[in-house]
């Protein structure tokens, strides 16, 4: 009994989130949808909760429930990650809703769903929690996909994505069973210890070849990308922003946690397969996306880029890459969130638009808005001394460190190539002829946002010192 | 020596200048007027600071100066500031160069003069942070920043070719620079520091020296711009506005070799030695080339801008005979360069502002009813050609003597760019100036007004008494450079023992 109250109090957060799912899905069926607002106020507040609770936990509590779930330093920096990309996505989807008339009750619940499947992804220990975990939040993300449900292009892009996301999740759980079948344990712990002692037989290496892909799938890295661009443009664009945000941490996150903690002695054989996917993914992603001509697509491509990036850190399987992935993820965060702020600020009178070019002339139109996405541009494209630069600075580093030089100096010139397409808006939004305004003035919440996540990218440079320890220590939990 | 930090209240007040800009209000006339003032007071005063940095500076002190220590990203990697005989000149020139170029811009840009101003007052704390840092990480950030501010300079208000010259211009350098980041974060994992001073004394080995040279010459050659990767900078120039041409010239240019002065020199002295046979056939040719090309210019920016490409070729040969007279000349010729190619600039839009064109062919005659104009513009082609009695002459005497003690060939082959100089600059000076003032829109032409008076003067008295007495700016660099040239040769001589030893 007194070990049940442990293991439920190193829960406290997803508790929290759980119990506020079944609050607030009873008062949303009794009041309807005109609750919808009050529902996502009080989800970001229980959000917020369960963000305070992960801060301030008393001690990490190491493992709980038999070693099928484990928090640390890099739980809790993750959580908090993911917990922050929800709540923001929240705050970013309720005028949309209305606006867009499809304002539902259920929306902010799906979005904690999600946020609760997230976070158990990030602490599971286990193969069999980290399935559930990963199908919780991916059947929450289905529904959002299709969340405007008169709308052919959101049907669509939840029927893919449930389509081929059932695939990965299948892939998953077969490589979740080879890999059971060869070391006969699901903990991660146990999977490692079988696996420093006996070393890898080839069926195991065919599991975690299985188990990879089905990861990268969620990670949206090539070769599983395709569902990506399709997704992102058709899901309504709060959603797009979510997706964008907070799964993918999560998901780069049970990444990093399946392979060094499950399989910190086959690395060299998940590294080849690594390096392949980080260089697939910055070349797909720098030279397709020249081409688009829709934001939300290229916003798509920018991503997939921006995890091969995040995969050089990985590569190396040092303590070093994983801090570099965790300052890359913190940013991505920031610059991605930023970035879909201005993509919901794209309102005109007759609708919404979508189009690259409604950008043009914004600086003459809404100056502090084209301010904004110029530092988010520059920030993409990795120019200092924005944030971007130092994401992409930590995990360079650590490839140097480890001696990937091909994976470097390839991965390096993608970023140029990519600087293209990111310059490429700030020249349309500072030298083209004005289109029209957008809707004015934009809502408090979305300035609010848009405002905050602006001047972290500026001010990074100064508070680097902060976020970079904190980075380390979550590294250094992951790997010793 | 002070105990305040001088040095980051010289890089980040013209910071502090454009934030107060962001605060003005409306798009008025006496806003656009308040921002043009308040840009040029940020700028005096910082030109005032920076000399009153150079009157503190101890020339006969071979180390950093002024030095700056706090700690930044951790794991070794500061904020780092200081300044020795080299840089500190640079920053001088470009708290110089800051308030012509807004005085140039008082006039000629009437759109979004905020964010102008504004983009200029960054740019130039980003330049100064360039010559100023004394971390390599610091260094990278001011470095590649600029690109940002220059980026929306050309790009906003440049001429009507102006996209395709940014994106030239900005994937170019970007292009050079991820290298040398590469290159940076290998020196960082090596010596486990990013500080320079450390990094000066760290020997590297010497098949690393090897590629991290490389890495920074693809960063420097294209930024310097050294033949073939020069071709960004014609389309820059041409499409910059006229203070953006005056900053490009005067100092982005510099970047490239104070770059090979403070990290490849000292830093890779065994590559710096196997390659300097490649960095003299590059600079000869362009030397030679860049000077013919030039000659078939119908564009006045960009026939400044091709001899801006001859005259950077002397300087990296200079640089890599590394002997006293040859960088001395170097340093000398980036900073002569750094005020006449300026002032070219400066004089081109003068003319621009009024007649709208850049053609050649659309001038002539102008002596008649602009003397002083001509007059100016006279001292400063002579400057270019390099006239004894001008800049110009010291740095590219002190190069080719230089040259001519290390291999004959390369200042014989470098000896003809000055002719050809003479040529090209000659040439445009007779078009443009000379003949008869006979085309019809020319007739009404003004001379220069108090406020380009204002600017073009003190570049002129500068280039001239340089020429006379460069003594203030030798003494300044002499410790340091004579530092610099011992530890490249004790550095070799090491080696070579070592070698020995091994055998």
């Amino acid at each position: 009994m007194e070990n049940l109250v442990q293991d439920l109090a190193v829960l406290m957060p997803e508790l929290v989130l759980a119990g506020s799912i079944l609050v607030l899905m009873m008062y949303g069926a009794f009041r309807g949808d005109r609750s919808t607002m009050e529902i996502s106020a009080l989800a970001v507040l229980a959000i917020l909760i369960a963000g305070v609770i992960v801060v301030f936990q008393p001690g990490t509590g190491g493992l709980a429930f038999h070693g099928l779930v484990r928090i640390d330093a890099f739980t809790d920096f993750m959580k908090v990650l993911v917990l922050a990309g929800a709540a923001l996505s929240i705050l970013m989807s309720a005028r949309f809703l209305r606006e867009e008339r499809i304002e539902r009750f259920e929306f902010p619940l799906l979005v904690l769903f999600a946020t609760l499947g997230m976070s158990l992804m990030i602490v599971a220990n286990d193969l069999i929690s980290l399935y559930v975990a990963l199908e919780l939040q991916s059947l929450a993300l289905y529904v959002l996909a299709a969340f405007h449900r008169d709308s052919a292009r959101s049907s669509e892009a939840g029927l893919k994505y449930f389509v081929l996301g059932s695939l990965s999740s299948g892939l998953l759980l077969y490589g979740g069973s080879l890999v059971y079948g060869f070391t006969g344990a699901t903990e991660f712990g146990g999977i490692a210890a079988v696996l420093a002692s006996d070393g890898a037989s080839i069926g195991l290496i065919i599991g975690l070849v299985f188990m990879m892909a089905g990861l990268v799938f969620k990670v949206s890295a090539v070769p599983f990308h395709m569902w990506t661009p399709d997704v992102y443009e058709g899901s309504p664009t709060p959603v797009t922003a979510f997706f964008a945000a907070a799964p993918k941490l999560a998901a780069m996150a049970l990444l990093l946690r399946v392979l060094l903690e499950a399989f910190p002695a086959v690395t060299t054989q998940w590294q080849q397969v690594i390096i392949f996917v980080s260089i697939a993914s910055m070349a797909l992603g720098a030279f397709a996306a020249i081409g688009q001509t829709n934001i939300k697509r290229l916003m798509a491509y920018s991503s997939i880029a921006n995890v091969g990036h995040m995969l050089v850190g990985l590569a190396p399987g040092t303590a070093k890459g994983v801090e570099g992935v965790l300052i890359y993820l913190a940013i991505y965060l920031a610059m991605t969130v930023g970035t879909f702020v201005c993509i919901l600020a794209m309102r005109r009178p007759e609708g919404r638009v979508e189009s690259i070019n409604d950008l043009s002339g914004l600086a003459r139109t809404q100056p502090l808005l084209a301010l904004s996405l110029l530092i988010l541009m520059f920030s993409l494209a990795g120019i200092p001394p924005l944030a971007g630069f130092f994401g992409k600075f930590y995990v360079y580093m650590a490839a140097v460190e480890a001696g990937l030089w091909p994976l470097a100096i390839i991965g390096i010139l993608t970023t140029v190539v990519g600087a293209y397409y990111y310059i490429r808006i700030v020249l349309i939004i500072y030298n083209g002829e004005p289109a029209g305004a957008f809707e004015q003035p934009m809502p408090s919440e979305l300035r609010l946002i848009l405002a905050g996540t602006a001047a972290f990218n500026v001010f990074f440079v100064v508070l680097a010192s902060s976020i970079i320890p904190a980075a380390g220590l979550a590294a250094r939990a992951l790997v010793n | 020596m002070t105990d305040w930090p001088i040095l980051t209240l010289v890089t980040f007040l013209p910071l502090a200048g454009a934030l107060f800009i962001a605060f003005i209000q409306q798009e008025t006339e006496v806003a656009n007027r308040n921002a043009r003032l308040v840009a040029l007071y940020t700028t005096v005063i910082n030109l005032c600071l920076a000399l009153y940095l150079w009157s503190l500076f101890d020339p006969a002190n071979p180390d950093f100066q002024f030095v700056e220590d706090v700690g930044w990203l951790g794991g070794n990697i500061d904020y780092r500031m200081g300044v020795d005989g080299i840089s500190i000149l640079f920053v001088v020139l470009t708290a110089l160069l800051m308030p012509a170029c807004i005085l140039a811009s008082w006039e000629s840009i009437t759109e979004r003069v905020k964010d102008y101003m504004i983009a200029f007052l960054v740019l130039e704390t980003l330049m100064i942070g360039v010559f100023c840092a004394l971390d390599l990480v610091l260094f990278y950030l001011f470095f590649e920043g600029g690109l940002i501010p220059m980026f929306i300079i050309i790009g906003v208000w440049g001429g009507k070719r102006r996209v395709y010259a940014t994106y030239k211009f900005f994937l170019y350098t970007l292009l050079g620079s991820v290298l040398m980041l590469l290159a940076i974060l290998a020196m960082y994992v090596d010596a486990g520091t990013t500080d320079i001073r450390a990094l000066l004394d760290h020997r590297f080995p010497p098949e690393m020296q090897t590629w991290l040279w490389l890495a920074f010459f693809a960063s420097f050659a294209v930024k310097m711009p050294m033949w073939p990767v020069h071709t960004w900078l014609p389309d820059a120039h041409v499409e910059a506005p006229t203070a953006g041409s005056v900053i490009l010239a005067g100092i982005l240019l510099k970047m490239g070799g104070y770059g090979f002065l403070r990290f490849s020199i000292p830093m890779f002295p065994l590559a710096s030695v196997d390659f300097a046979p490649l960095v003299y056939s590059l600079s000869i040719v362009a030397i030679i080339y860049t000077s013919l090309v030039a000659l078939a210019q119908e564009d006045i920016k960009k026939l400044i801008a091709y001899s801006s490409v001859a005259h950077m070729g002397f300087v990296t040969m200079g640089i890599f005979t590394v002997t006293r007279q040859g960088i001395d000349g170097a340093i000398v010729q980036m900073i002569s360069h750094g005020l006449v190619s300026g002032a070219l600039f400066l004089c081109v839009g003068v003319i621009y502002d009024r007649m709208h064109t850049r053609e050649i062919a659309a001038y002539g005659g102008l002596a008649k009813r602009m003397p002083l104009y001509a007059a100016a513009f006279m001292v400063f082609t002579m400057a270019n050609v390099g006239l004894p009695g001008t800049s110009g002459f010291v740095g590219e005497f002190l190069t080719l003597l230089a040259a001519f003690q290390v291999n004959t060939f390369v200042a014989i082959f470098a000896t003809t760019g000055v002719i050809l100089s003479a040529t090209y600059a000659l040439t445009l000076y007779r078009r443009v100036i000379f003949g008869t003032l006979d085309k019809p829109d020319l007739q009404s032409i003004m001379d220069l007004n108090p406020r380009e008076i204002a600017v073009l003067l003190p570049l002129l008295v500068l280039t001239v008494a340089m020429g006379f007495y460069p003594a203030p700016v030798l003494e300044v660099t002499g410790a340091a450079v004579n530092n610099l040239i011992h530890d490249h040769a004790a550095a070799l001589a090491t080696t070579a023992t070592l070698g020995a030893g091994g055998n």
